[in-house]
């Protein structure tokens, strides 16, 4: 099989599915943990914590892949504001579980994923398209041509 | 999938009534969605039911847009709006938007106001206790160990499981409003026990012995820790309910810590081996005489201008014990011409520092004691600050970057001095 075969089959992560559906789009990769209250601005999507490495960047209709949430018990307020909005994430792909990460699934009713068999940090890019099935807990990914 | 009781598959299929099936359907999914396999039984439930910006009452003022849409659609996260009847649990209501009398101090409009008063009215109506603190342990709610409890509020979460033994998780809103009414909430996290041990241990190698070094001691703690459950033993000195208070909520705020434990103090930590119980002591952090030094000029770091115009005291929410000592302090001097000095608590503290007759040396001096909220919260500071002096780490963490202010850490005599003089003269004493 040549280099370029390899690139263009998709990788399956096998996980745990959160929140049912599936949904499909371009990601948004991040190793830092996210706050929703005094961290998002619900009304545009966008990560608003100061040194956050995601600062002035928006999540709306992206698949948001990072490790989970910190920070204040409005974390599900707040990204259910988004929902509302319209600026919600199109999926959610994290690694570590909270209670507020999980009512913030919920509530966003997007497909989500957790305890994936590998590692999504390193085999997923910001603008890589994945899939997320949150009914099987599988995410696959579409490496972006770089 | 959850495993039902008969009465939570009865709940579930409406025999109490359709909020009630609603709020189980929520519960059903957010169970689901940690991977918990049955639900406790709750009757000490804090949240912040159905209060609403006017942003939110309009996006669904085609249900009405009145608290029994805003508890359907959105507490309830349910696609259609049921009646909403009196909460079964014992619920009270947390922190909200402004002074209930100060508010155009605040800088809130009438129509602002009047939205608050309206939503107030309707949870009293619902049988939510009006405790508007982020302290409930101070206003009539003091859980007792052991006691299943759904909480809101990171810095009442982390005092409840520590300090108290009670069992709580960092719950949210929707989660919190469903248990008002189901009188349930997932057995995960906190409410096991094999979830409670300690996973990292901080070694305090110098003395530790007031409000201020406790606040200190909690910022270094979450910042080193992160959202993991940390041992801490050597050089603390007695323990007491407010240096708790200021403890945990600055290491909830540096890190997510939702329980600490600390051994000879904290209920669960009777031992070092108790507080881990069985297991690995995994990293150990030293908090030492240049950890204290640093984590001072950590809290300092958006510190630059002396010129001090707002002086904000009570995060978490005063205790009696706290505006007493404030009072001590201010009592024969005035606040600088240059600057304020807001005071947040309960009203059930200030009930009682109204008697004590402490709001009246406060005012005589030029300070405001206030209620329900703080500056965070509710956005509110003076107009035209630029520099605030806080005497708390949590506020310092986060006021100055919610208002884009500078902001000063120090100690409760440093920030009445500021306040007098309105300058900032506060420095680390070895």
């Amino acid at each position: 099989m040549s280099d370029i075969e390899t690139e263009l089959r998709p990788i399956v992560l096998h996980g745990r599915g959160v929140v049912g559906g599936v949904a499909e789009g371009e990601t948004l990769v991040t190793r830092e943990t996210i706050s929703g209250w005094g961290g998002v601005n619900a009304m545009t999507g966008t990560v608003i914590e100061s040194r956050h490495e995601l600062k002035g960047t928006s999540f709306a209709g992206k698949v948001l892949v990072f490790p989970g949430a910190k920070g204040s018990s409005g974390w599900s307020g707040v990204f259910h504001t988004a929902r509302l909005a319209g600026t919600a994430p199109l999926a959610m792909v994290f690694t570590t579980m909270t209670t507020k990460v999980a009512l913030g699934c919920v509530v966003m009713r997007v497909p989500s994923v957790v305890d994936l068999d590998r590692d999504p940090f390193t085999l997923i890019e910001s603008g890589d398209r994945v899939r997320v099935d949150g009914d099987a807990g599988t995410v696959t990914i579409w490496k972006r041509e770089r | 999938m959850v495993a039902l009781t008969e009465a939570e598959r009865a709940m579930a299929d409406g025999a109490e009534g359709a909020a009630v099936a609603k709020a189980m359907d929520l519960l059903i999914r957010y169970a689901d969605a940690l991977g918990a396999e049955r639900f406790v039984e709750t009757n000490n439930v804090a949240g912040v039911p159905g209060s609403s910006t006017p942003w939110l009452k309009n996006y669904y003022r085609a249900d009405g847009g009145d608290y029994r849409a805003i508890f359907s659609r959105f507490d309830l996260d349910s696609d259609e709006v049921v009646d909403v009847p009196r909460m079964n649990a014992f619920s009270c209501h947390l922190q909200g938007g402004m002074d209930p009398s100060l508010w155009r101090d605040q800088g809130m409009t009438e129509a602002q106001h009047d939205n608050f008063v309206y939503d107030e009215g309707q949870v009293a109506a619902h049988g939510i206790q009006v405790l508007k603190t982020c302290t409930p342990y101070l206003a009539g709610n003091v859980p007792v160990m052991g006691e299943h409890c759904a909480w809101m509020e990171s810095s009442a979460v982390v005092f409840c499981n520590s300090v108290i033994g009670g069992r709580t998780n960092c719950e949210g809103r929707e989660s919190t409003s469903a248990a008002m009414l189901a009188k349930r909430i997932p057995d995960w996290g906190f409410h096991r026990d094999e979830y409670r041990r300690g996973q990292n241990r901080v070694r305090v190698e110098v003395p530790v012995d007031d409000i201020f070094d406790w606040g200190m001691l909690g910022y270094f703690t979450g910042d080193a820790v992160q959202d993991t459950i940390p041992v801490l033993d050597g050089a603390i000195g007695a323990p007491s309910l407010i240096r708790h208070k200021h403890f945990g909520a600055a290491a909830a705020s540096s890190g997510g810590v939702e329980m600490y434990h600390m051994v000879g103090i904290t209920p669960e930590a009777p031992t070092i081996e108790a507080a881990f119980g069985g297991a690995a002591h995994g990293e150990v952090f030293v908090y030492d005489k240049a950890a204290r030094a640093r984590t001072y000029e950590q809290l300092n770091a958006v510190g630059s201008n002396t010129d001090v115009d707002f002086v904000m005291l009570g995060c978490p929410h005063y205790s009696v014990e706290q505006i007493a000592e404030a009072a001590r302090l201010i009592e024969g001097r005035r606040v600088s011409a240059n600057s304020e000095l807001w005071i947040f608590t309960s009203r059930a503290v200030k009930a009682t520092a109204d008697a004590s007759g402490y709001t009246r040396i406060l005012s005589a001096a030029g300070a405001k004691l206030m209620t329900d909220t703080c500056s965070s919260i509710s956005q509110a500071v003076p107009p035209g600050t630029r520099v605030a002096a806080l005497d708390s780490a949590k506020q310092v963490h986060y006021l100055p970057a919610i208002m884009g202010i500078e902001g000063w850490y120090g100690t409760t005599a440093d920030c009445i001095d500021a306040a007098c003089t309105g300058k900032w003269n506060g420095r680390l004493v070895a």
